[in-house]
């Protein structure tokens, strides 16, 4: 389990490396000149182009700029000299000139708010989608079952945006049963109560669409499994149908949930991009939009490489969650 | 002394192209102790007979009608009116199953110790350390090398035969007093196929338990059985004891059913015989005898009459009933 565990992470860091190196290129050979951006985008002063391009180091040549991106990763990295030096402390990610900040802070500012909706919403629509799937399946064809088919059909079909607008308009603007949450993230330390209120609603966004469709997933899983020889032999057994489906058919039935709600809750990591505009969170999602709105270089390769960081590291634990939980891909 | 008594056993299950009568008014007795067989070909009722028995036929999908009083510890217990609390307490405990595909029927998640240990848990209120020895004693028994270190292994881990060894363990646990093999040995290699038989037979005659073999192998049937039911479309065509079944089957079907098996002890070489035809839908089976398309002996009996009539299950000799108008005499 050991060398399996250091090999993925071997792997796991070839991939982020790659990764590193792609967004670099492209950010190297994009049609657009990063020193130009520094100064906005109705500058064209070239001494202070040419000031900024030296600064940065977009004066050097390719590799070598990407080996001190490398290199500001694990040790921080200083642009300038003298009294106009800015350092930026590791892991440094750049300098964004369109925020003034380092891109290590910015991101790190961005980030908890992604994290909070995540996380939430994570948890909202594993409780509904696989309570509901575990209801539906039990009674198939009954009622629950009906309703669930429902709830599949509008929440697949509906795009997050218009939910999230539904929501503002109804819950907010028409009935006023919640304040209007417009960008005044408050962290969890600070006041959870607050916390929770903003982040109520785009929860329920997000957890509305994944839930339709874990609903569905977890419904079939647990009718396929139930269909499964070994239950029967459960059955035969003389087990009671409580302990037949939540000790023998969940397990079975759950364990792709499991790899799904890994890799589902890695995408929304790497930034809820509609939900986080429609309820204007300043989260990574819209740090990313914005970026790419402004052409903001830095921050673009930053929040990709965020993005796959998460989806590698996710995809790392699911797996080793995974060979917990099936005894057969467990490697010795 | 009859351990179960099964009365027209009937089980239909309504679809939208009709009612599938795949078990027809069938009876039969199992007595404690003997081995009876239950053969036909794919489709022909054993499978589901045994199903309606443990109550395993959601009651939602299907007509169960007719009764199967079963001798357990408490009295006597009707199987088929009994509510599913009632065959909980049963099920593993007095009657086990195995079933045909061991690959399968162990849950691949859970060590087959846990498995074991688990099935003997639910019926007795021990210590699980009791259990745990209960558990290495018929790993022992069904010839599990190194049982105690074994318990810890997953299904996966074991080869076909040994997983079906692991079932038998498993089925036995609580000392049965019926045993329902489906085709235990039908999903194995042909020489794990006879170790398995064997294993069976031995672990029979020392437990004291009757089993009901289902198979559509003859061959398993000959070194296995006390008794054999013959089955076909959903009905019991000929029932005799094993030796009778052998040496002079009555019914062109079960004729048709030992002629397609190769023997070694036959001196003329030749094609092995085939019976014609396929099985009938169980949707709309052929007026009269339901074997009357495939029959190759309706010329012995007045024309028509095997086409318009059902022929009732006779007793012909010993212990020997017949469904069949042929060799009928009258």
């Amino acid at each position: 389990m050991l060398s399996y565990i250091s090999r993925r992470l071997a792997v796991s860091f070839i991939i982020l490396l790659t990764v590193s190196f792609a967004v670099y290129v492209i950010f190297a050979f994009l049609p657009y000149d990063p020193a130009a951006l520094t100064c906005g985008k109705t500058c064209n002063d070239p001494g202070i182009i040419e000031a900024n391009r030296h600064r940065l180091g977009y004066d050097l040549p390719f590799f070598t700029q990407y080996f001190l991106f490398l290199k500001g990763l694990l040790f921080g990295r200083s642009f300038g000299e003298g009294a106009a030096m800015i350092t930026c402390p590791a892991p440094s990610l750049g300098y964004s000139f369109q925020e003034h900040a380092c891109v290590t802070n910015v991101i790190s500012e961005a980030l908890p708010v992604t994290v909070s909706l995540a996380l939430g919403a994570l948890v909202m629509w594993l409780a509904l989608g696989v309570g509901l799937g575990i209801l539906a399946a039990r009674f198939r064809g009954r009622i629950v079952d009906q309703l669930s088919t429902i709830f599949v059909l509008i929440g697949t079909s509906l795009p997050t945006f218009l939910t999230g607008l539904m929501l503002l308009v109804f819950v907010v603007i028409k009935w006023h049963i919640m304040p209007f949450p417009a960008g005044n993230y408050t962290p969890f330390l600070e006041n959870p109560f607050e916390w929770a209120q903003i982040l109520l609603l785009p929860w329920i966004t997000l957890a509305f669409a994944y839930a339709a469709l874990y609903t569905r997933f977890v419904r079939s899983a647990v009718i396929d499994t139930s269909n499964e020889d070994y239950i029967r032999t459960a059955r035969a057994k003389g087990l009671s149908e409580g302990v037949i489906l939540g000790k023998h058919t969940l397990r079975a039935a759950l364990a792709p949930i499991a790899t799904m709600a890994g890799l589902d809750f890695a995408g929304l990591l790497g930034g809820a991009i509609l939900t986080e505009s429609v309820f204007n969170l300043p989260g990574i999602g819209r740090l990313a939009i914005n970026s790419v709105v402004n052409i903001d270089l830095p921050i673009i390769v930053a929040t990709t490489l965020l993005a796959a960081l998460f989806v590698v590291i996710m995809n790392l634990l699911v797996d080793i969650l995974y060979a917990f939980i099936d005894p057969r891909v467990r490697v010795v | 002394m009859t351990l179960l008594k099964i009365e027209s056993l009937s089980v239909e299950f309504p679809t939208p192209d009709g009612l599938v009568k795949a078990v027809d008014q069938v009876s039969f007795e199992v007595n404690a102790g003997e081995t009876l067989a239950i053969v036909g070909e794919s489709g022909s009722g054993k499978t589901v007979t045994n199903l309606a028995l443990m109550g395993l036929i959601p009651k939602r999908t299907a007509n169960i009608l007719g009764s199967a009083k079963f001798e357990s510890t408490d009295g006597v217990v009707n199987l088929i009116n009994s509510n599913q609390k009632e065959l909980r307490k049963l099920r593993g405990r007095e009657i086990a199953m195995i079933f045909q595909d061991p690959m399968s029927s162990l849950h691949p998640f859970y060590t087959i110790g846990d498995q074991i240990i688990e099935a003997h848990q639910i019926h007795n209120e021990v210590d699980i350390k009791v259990s745990r020895a209960r558990t290495i004693e018929l790993l022992e028994m069904v010839g599990i090398q190194g049982a105690e270190s074994r318990m810890a292994a997953f299904p996966h881990q074991f080869s076909g035969g040994m997983r079906q060894r692991v079932m038998i363990a498993m089925a036995l646990v609580n000392n049965p007093s019926l045993l329902i093999a489906d085709e235990p040995t039908t999903a194995l290699d042909v020489t794990v196929q006879a170790q398995i038989m064997k294993l069976l037979r031995d672990l029979q005659k020392e437990l004291k338990m009757a089993m009901i073999l289902i198979t559509h192998d003859m061959g398993v049937v000959a070194g296995t059985a006390n008794r054999v039911n013959v089955m076909y479309a959903g009905r019991i065509v000929e029932s005799a004891k094993v030796r009778d079944l052998y040496a002079n089957p009555l019914m062109p079907y079960t004729q048709g059913l030992l002629a397609s098996v190769p023997r070694m002890d036959r001196t003329k070489i030749g094609r092995l015989s085939a019976i014609p035809g396929q099985p009938p839908s169980l949707i709309s089976l052929p007026s009269g005898c339901s074997f009357n398309p495939r029959c190759n002996r309706k010329t012995e009996v007045e024309s028509g009459k095997c086409e318009s009539q059902m022929p009732e299950l006779r007793l012909r000799a010993d212990e020997h009933l017949v469904r069949c108008f042929a060799g009928e005499g009258a």
